[in-house]
């Protein structure tokens, strides 16, 4: 307690002080990256049954701490619900945001932070029941759908109905937990929400089989890790150790091919790998290495999707637009050079 | 004539037996569930319900899956009956958070001193172990987060020691109490801001006994329900009684201050409160100070307590007769003396029920601090249910949480009602 007051003290005599060094040096001296992420989410964040933090943003954190540290835990994972997610950020409580965050216009500008880039485009989807013979969103019309009240989603079904001429009744929920019960127990033809959720619920329904995820997807919903306004350069570092997982997919260097490309002749990957003999990584004052750690870590872009989101996990999204470019998809990271 | 009788009866009849309808089963029947139309239709309305409920719960609950490793396994197996395979798998962090695993019996211990602990405060023959109930809040932070013994009991030193020194000074050389309280303050404070972190040092290097750090990002569960709920419980109930006594003081400032701070207290809800403690507070303070979030919690949970039972004490205090305030004051008694020997004991027993109501109030509303992202039960819950293993899981989850609460609520209620029947002198 009365340690607690003399920190509280010392903090005070240091702001005073104006000692106010970047957020690289604050995270190299306090030994760990302090990473917001969603008290659960799933596919994104949540701790497994052994008490470890897992999912797609924590991956992404683990990446980006090995690029400091070279040690994928050097992180502490704080765990944030959408309430407090923005002041916490703020308020220096965490170092980076990395919670399924849709990016936006006003968030990016009003709220003061920076976004690093997107790393699962998610949107709006339906789910309906095979028995309902539906195919596809514009044949909803006269539907009954669960909604989330107080959400985007909200908004966004009244637009898309709008605009596509069709007639809709809501039938409003509190939460996600709330709609797909309601959907279950039949009062309602169809339920919506992101779509990722929508995947991961279905799975484990009793016969997921009885149960269709529409194709289309109504709404925009690019989620990224976040950063506060002001620190050009941290914000740099975590823009890049996600390019750089996007294009290590893009070149299929994995976790565990990552040491044979010693001899490639492609630069870009010894300039990415720090293989190389230009050390470019200085330029925002991390090691040589860095990116090569970052990979090394949980693998590429790719293999943290399989991980978290994919096959292997069990919910089963399809890459579908978070494909690389090449395969399809609309991951596009600048070059590495 | 004389009157010819035809019978008289020497013995009195034995008393023959009340008729069936007005004892054994059938009269408590009777009595309690079908005295009036009314009532019987109300009897069969419950049962009725009470029927469909368990027709349903306990082939649900009974014949459970406890030993699956996944949602989709126990749906596989047999969809229509409970998982209860989350708890199997999830119990310990439902009970201890995110607590590292290897530590667990520091909270189990700090649990089980906590029941020796409030012993002697709840039943007075016990009294002679108060001591214990005194150490025990320096010993549960040491035990909980860890760090230096020495760390915490330089707080006990230093207060020891400085009271002491108030002793000594009103014993031997003053005999004014403020002036040596004065003096006794600036002593415990000197010793706190010169003394006492060289001498932490010297005692580390002299005898470390030390546990490893656990910091309250890690707390969780019911462990951290209880940290808030009892810190709370027992923070609030002194400063609840100093208010409501503030409240009817005849010193205008001290009013003012009482009277607003309950109603400002009052005036606003608890969320609003924790989402000050977890949000609003980080701006007052400078960047990167480490105001502990269970800390901000506990306070402003305290603070909230605080208020509501003020209005509850002096509830209890309006209820006794003006007449035992003059009473105690014509005995010679100082303020303190008969707010200690009459005033405070009647008051109190008269306010037990409502104490209690608050005190439960105040455990179940730990709930809410999830939604500031703290992982008690009902937020690890969502946490729990997030990890694609067990995506879906509802009732299981809130089934246990809420038996857990009860347990803890039922036991409150059942030590009021004890406490109201021993204190019962109007017979």
């Amino acid at each position: 307690m009365k340690k607690l007051f003399l920190g509280v003290l010392t903090a005070l005599a240091l702001a005073a002080g104006g000692t106010f060094a970047g957020t690289l040096d604050d995270v190299k001296a306090r030994g760990n990256l302090l990473c917001g992420v969603s008290t659960g989410a799933p596919g994104f964040a949540t701790v497994d049954d052994s008490g470890k933090d897992v999912g797609f943003d924590v991956d992404y954190c683990r990446a980006l701490a090995a690029a400091i540290f070279g040690d994928p835990m050097a992180v502490k994972f704080v765990g944030l619900t959408s309430a407090v997610r923005f002041t916490a950020l703020a308020a220096g409580e965490v170092d980076i945001l990395a919670r399924n965050t849709t990016w936006t216009y006003s968030r990016d500008t009003d709220l003061k932070q920076t976004f690093l880039g997107v790393n699962y485009y998610d949107g709006q989807g339906f789910m309906v029941k095979k028995e309902l013979g539906v195919k596809s969103t514009t044949e909803l019309d006269g539907a009954t759908v669960c909604i989330q009240v107080g959400t985007t989603t909200e908004l966004n079904l009244a637009d898309y109905f709008k605009e596509n001429g069709m007639s809709y009744e809501p039938v409003p929920t509190a939460d996600n937990a709330e709609s797909q019960q309601q959907y279950l127990a039949g009062a309602c033809d169809t339920y919506t929400t992101d779509a990722s959720a929508l995947h991961g619920t279905r799975v484990n329904l009793e016969n997921p089989d009885d149960h269709l995820v529409l194709p289309e997807i109504i709404s925009k919903e690019p989620l990224g890790p976040l950063v506060r306004h002001g620190d050009d350069n941290w914000a740099d570092i975590g823009r890049w150790v996600l390019n750089a997982l996007v294009i290590a997919e893009e070149k299929g260097i994995t976790k565990a091919n990552i040491d044979s490309w010693k001899d490639t002749k492609d630069a870009e990957i010894h300039r990415l790998l720090g293989t190389g003999d230009d050390d470019i990584l200085a330029m925002v004052g991390l090691p040589k290495n860095a990116m090569y750690n970052a990979i090394k870590a949980g693998g590429n872009y790719g293999e943290i999707f399989e991980n978290n989101l994919g096959a292997t996990s069990g919910i089963n999204i399809e890459r579908g637009v978070n494909a690389s470019w090449t395969k399809g998809g609309i991951l596009y990271s600048p070059p590495f050079r | 004539m004389m009157t010819k009788i035809a019978f008289v009866r020497k013995k009195e009849i034995p008393p023959s037996a009340p008729p069936i309808t007005e004892v054994g089963l059938i009269g408590w029947l009777r009595q309690n569930l079908f005295s009036s139309w009314l009532n019987s239709i109300l009897t069969v309305l419950s049962v009725y319900f009470i029927v469909i409920i368990l027709w349903d719960f306990i082939p649900w609950a009974y014949g459970g899956h406890w030993n699956t490793k996944s949602l989709r396994e126990c749906l596989d197996l047999d969809p229509d009956v409970a998982c209860f395979s989350v708890l199997t798998a999830r119990w310990k962090q439902l009970l201890f958070g995110l607590y590292p695993a290897e530590e667990y019996w520091r909270p189990t211990l700090t649990f089980i001193f906590l029941l020796l602990a409030i012993v002697p405060i709840l039943f007075p023959k016990f009294f002679r172990f108060f001591w214990f109930s005194i150490i025990y809040p320096g010993l549960a932070v040491w035990l909980l987060w860890g760090g230096s013994f020495w760390s915490i009991s330089i707080v006990y030193i230093g207060l020891t020691l400085g009271a002491l020194f108030f002793l000594t000074l009103i014993r031997r050389y003053l005999k004014n109490y403020m002036i040596a309280a004065i003096f006794a303050f600036l002593f415990t404070a000197v010793f706190f801001l010169f003394i006492s972190n060289p001498l932490v040092g010297l005692l580390n290097v002299i005898l470390p006994i030390s546990l490893p750090f656990v910091e309250s990002l890690k707390m969780g569960g019911f462990t951290l329900s209880l940290i808030v709920g009892v810190t709370g419980i027992v923070a609030s109930f002194p400063i609840g009684i100093l208010l409501a006594l503030g409240r009817q003081s005849n010193l205008p400032v001290i009013k003012m201050i009482c009277v607003g701070f309950i109603e400002f207290i009052r005036g606003v809800p608890l969320i609003t409160l924790l989402f000050v403690a977890s949000v609003l507070l980080n701006y007052f303070l400078p960047p990167g100070t480490n105001f502990d979030i269970v800390l901000r919690v506990v306070i402003m949970v305290t603070l909230f307590s605080a208020a509501y039972m003020a209005e509850v004490i002096r509830g209890g205090l309006a209820g006794l007769p003006l007449g035992q305030h003059e009473a105690s004051a014509s005995l010679g008694l100082t303020y303190w003396q008969s707010q200690r020997l009459i005033i405070m004991p009647q008051a109190l027993k008269i306010s037990i029920p409502g104490i209690v109501n608050t005190f439960i109030g105040l455990f179940k509303d730990t709930t809410l601090v999830s939604i500031i992202s703290l992982r008690d039960p009902v937020g690890l819950a969502s946490t729990i249910r997030a990890d694609q293993k067990w995506n879906g899981i509802y009732w299981e989850l809130y089934v246990a949480i809420g038996l857990m609460f009860f347990i803890f609520c039922w036991g409150m209620s059942q030590y009021s009602q004890y406490l109201e029947r021993k204190l019962k002198t109007d017979k």
